[in-house]
């Protein structure tokens, strides 16, 4: 695998402009009413995202990824969603600004590049139109200003023959093509926060890793910051600085992409790493996946949401816990984890049982 | 799109030829002799022979449907015999092209009658398109905008009672509250539109309603199902993230993706309202084509009735080619296909 030399590639020639806090997020819950009773999609979530840096959401169907980032864009507005915490950019709560507010700031300051492009684009207007819109919006200008901004950005992002590319229909676009559309649509702004959710999903591998590396030229170009959210960890290695690992809507992981990969703690990261096939195996290993189901959300497992498919709980001094109580998180620490395995002894099982088969 | 057009039209001209074949079996099929329907009840054998001599109903069926198509291209004479021509010009009734045949009950030759009758059907029948169009459409948007709240229960809720009711229920009771009890418009009457706009809406006004309220209770429903579906789209989605207004989430966005639907339901009901409603003209005595219709088919008119169903089957066909080809423009991905 070239992973390690792609990671240390692309966290060589990162500016990693530590500073302030642009992306703020505090306890964030969304909770939706159903006939069945609450579901607690996102439940007390917690992060931090840099200017100029980029943080992965790893985490499988239903952990609460695409809704965290759904909230962050404000898109849980008039629905029944119950929102809160705080979800602060550049100090200003986005929970609470007014709906003109929030108008102003979607596709200007935060944008997004949703996961099926061929269903997120209107069949029934043509790229540039989308696009000439979605910049007309923020910007007083003129149709043909904005239309040469739109071939400017289509041309950026390798679409070949812009200017007659803009006039047709997102049907007439093969799936690269039309990611590419999708993200020049959303940078056509430059946003300062950009969330990609699962932007390659629908795509081969040859041009996952062509939009991949586009994504991460613009974000050296304009200093944006980027959320990217997948369930794919080879993306996830290729493109962050920090990985958040997420379960039943809690982070249970979270730290720079690195520390996560080379040494993980908490058994659901290891399940999550033993489950990605390895072509380098023999057959019989070369799949391990984690046992048992995603949990439910209505009523999630109590203590740790991943205890009943935990392979580790014999490792506790009182198994017990896992059951009765919430693991603690600390976002203070470079390496958060949530586990009531002890530090010393997660390292030690890591060693000795789950980098071997890595 | 130019050979596409065409193709269509190749089609619709085979499904015609075939929808006059079928029209011609069916009337001769019948087991009433048509001279004899064509006559009436007190003819004797002579004036029977006489009439179908003079209609042509004496010579082989393949003569007569040649006949036929003749008479629509380049018009007939009837009776059409080089004797009589000769000897008796007098006596010959000229049918010009389109000629559908002669109508012996009405003592006219179908075309006047269909000529006379048919602005009144259409002219009824867009009246009530553009009422149910706009009614049912906003009402369909605005149900499906306060979804689950009371505008919606409001709106679908009356609906369906509209739809409950049968048209000629409907229709009386807006003749005699409307028109008779509360005079709030004049006794229903038609007037040409080409001569008096104003006359023609207030004397049309009733039976359009009575037509449009059955299909405003289907356009509201349907309308409402597809904004609904539309707004569950990802692109909406992708509309709102943008930062676009809801205005022009709502209409740009939602609207021409719901509306799209509804332009292929809305050509073909009206193709098919546009030869006449029989109960609302019956309810309202405007003499259109439902009219005549009604009043064919209770003396066995056969030539009328022919035409009748000519004329339905073209409209419906014509309205099929109008709907697939203004579809290809609105829809761009059916363009290419």
């Amino acid at each position: 695998m070239s992973e390690e030399i792609t990671v240390a590639e692309v966290a060589a020639d990162r500016p990693h402009a530590l500073g302030e806090d642009f992306l703020q997020v505090e306890n964030l819950k969304v909770h939706f009413p159903t006939e069945d009773g609450l579901v607690k999609s996102v439940d007390g979530l917690s992060f931090e995202l840099q200017r100029g840096r980029t943080l992965g959401i790893v985490g499988e169907s239903g952990s609460g990824k695409s809704v965290t980032s759904q909230a962050i864009m404000g898109l849980h507005r008039g629905s029944r969603a119950q929102v809160s915490g705080q979800i602060l950019l550049d100090g200003e709560d986005l929970l609470q600004v007014s709906d003109e507010r929030l108008r102003k700031l979607r596709g200007n300051d935060i944008a997004m590049v949703f996961q099926d492009p061929l269903s997120s684009l209107h069949p029934y207007y043509t790229i540039g139109n989308q696009i000439v819109e979605a910049y007309k919006v923020h910007h007083d200008v003129k149709s043909s200003v904005a239309r040469k901004r739109t071939i400017e950005m289509l041309d950026r992002v390798g679409i070949p023959n812009p200017q007659r590319r803009i006039d047709q229909y997102p049907h007439e676009f093969s799936g690269g093509m039309r990611q590419r559309a999708m993200i020049a649509m959303a940078l056509v702004n430059d946003p300062k926060l950009l969330i990609a959710d699962e932007p390659t999903t629908a795509l081969d591998v040859t041009v996952q890793a062509q939009i991949l590396d586009l994504i991460l030229d613009l974000q050296r170009e304009f200093g944006s910051a980027i959320i990217i959210i997948t369930h794919d960890l080879g993306v996830v290695a290729e493109m962050a600085d920090d990985i958040l690992v997420m379960y039943a809507g809690k982070s249970v992981e979270r730290g720079p992409v690195n520390d996560v990969f080379y040494t993980p703690q908490m058994p659901y990261t290891w399940g999550l790493l033993s489950s990605m096939p390895r072509i380098d195996r023999v057959r019989e290993e070369r799949l391990n996946p984690i046992r048992g189901n995603p949990p439910s959300l209505i009523n999630p497992p109590s203590g740790c949401a991943f205890n009943p498919r935990c392979d580790f709980r014999h490792e506790v001094d009182d198994p017990q816990r896992c059951v009765d109580e919430v693991p603690l998180f600390d976002p203070e620490q470079l390496h958060p984890v949530r586990c009531h395995i002890d530090h010393a002894r997660r390292k030690e099982i890591f060693e000795s049982t789950i980098k071997p088969r890595l | 799109m130019f050979a596409y057009t065409i193709r269509r039209l190749l089609a619709a001209f085979v499904l015609l030829i075939l929808m006059s074949m079928v029209t011609f079996l069916l009337f001769n099929a019948s087991a009433q002799d048509p001279a004899r329907l064509a006559c009436g009840k007190n003819c004797t054998v002579e004036q029977i022979a006489s009439v179908r001599h003079k209609l042509g109903y004496d010579k082989p069926i393949t003569t007569q449907y040649a006949l036929l198509i003749k008479g629509l291209v380049a018009g007939r004479d009837f009776p059409d015999d080089a004797a009589t021509k000769k000897n008796a010009p007098q006596t010959i009734t000229h049918c010009g092209a389109p000629c559908f045949g002669y109508s012996n009950f009405q003592t006219s030759l179908v075309s006047t009658l269909i000529k006379e009758r048919l602005p009144v059907s259409i002219w009824v029948a867009f009246f009530a398109f553009v009422l149910w169009m706009v009614f049912g459409i906003v009402s369909g948007v605005i149900a499906a905008l306060f979804r689950g709240r009371w505008p919606d229960k409001i709106l679908v809720g009356l609906a369906l009672v509209g739809y409950s009711f049968p048209t000629f229920f409907i229709g009386l009771v807006l003749y005699t509250y409307i028109a008779l009890q509360w005079q709030l418009v004049p006794t229903p009457e038609y007037i040409s539109p080409l001569s008096d706009p104003v006359g023609f809406l207030r004397g049309a006004i009733l039976p359009a309603v009575t037509l449009a309220m059955i299909y405003i209770a289907g356009y509201v429903r349907l309308t409402r199902a597809y904004v609904l579906e539309a707004m569950g789209e990802d692109y909406l989605r992708t509309a709102r993230a943008k930062g676009l207004n809801e205005r022009t989430i709502v209409i740009k966005h939602t609207l021409r993706a719901a509306l799209t639907p509804i332009t292929t339901i809305a050509g073909l009901d009206l193709g098919a309202l546009l030869a006449g409603t029989p109960i609302t003209e019956t309810v309202f005595n405007f003499n259109g084509v439902g009219k005549l219709t009604v009043q064919s088919a209770t003396n066995g008119d056969l030539p009328t009735l022919t035409a009748i169903v000519l004329i339905s089957a073209t409209f419906i066909i014509v309205a099929n080619i109008v709907v697939d080809v203004l579809y290809a423009y609105i829809d761009p991905r059916v363009r290419y296909a």
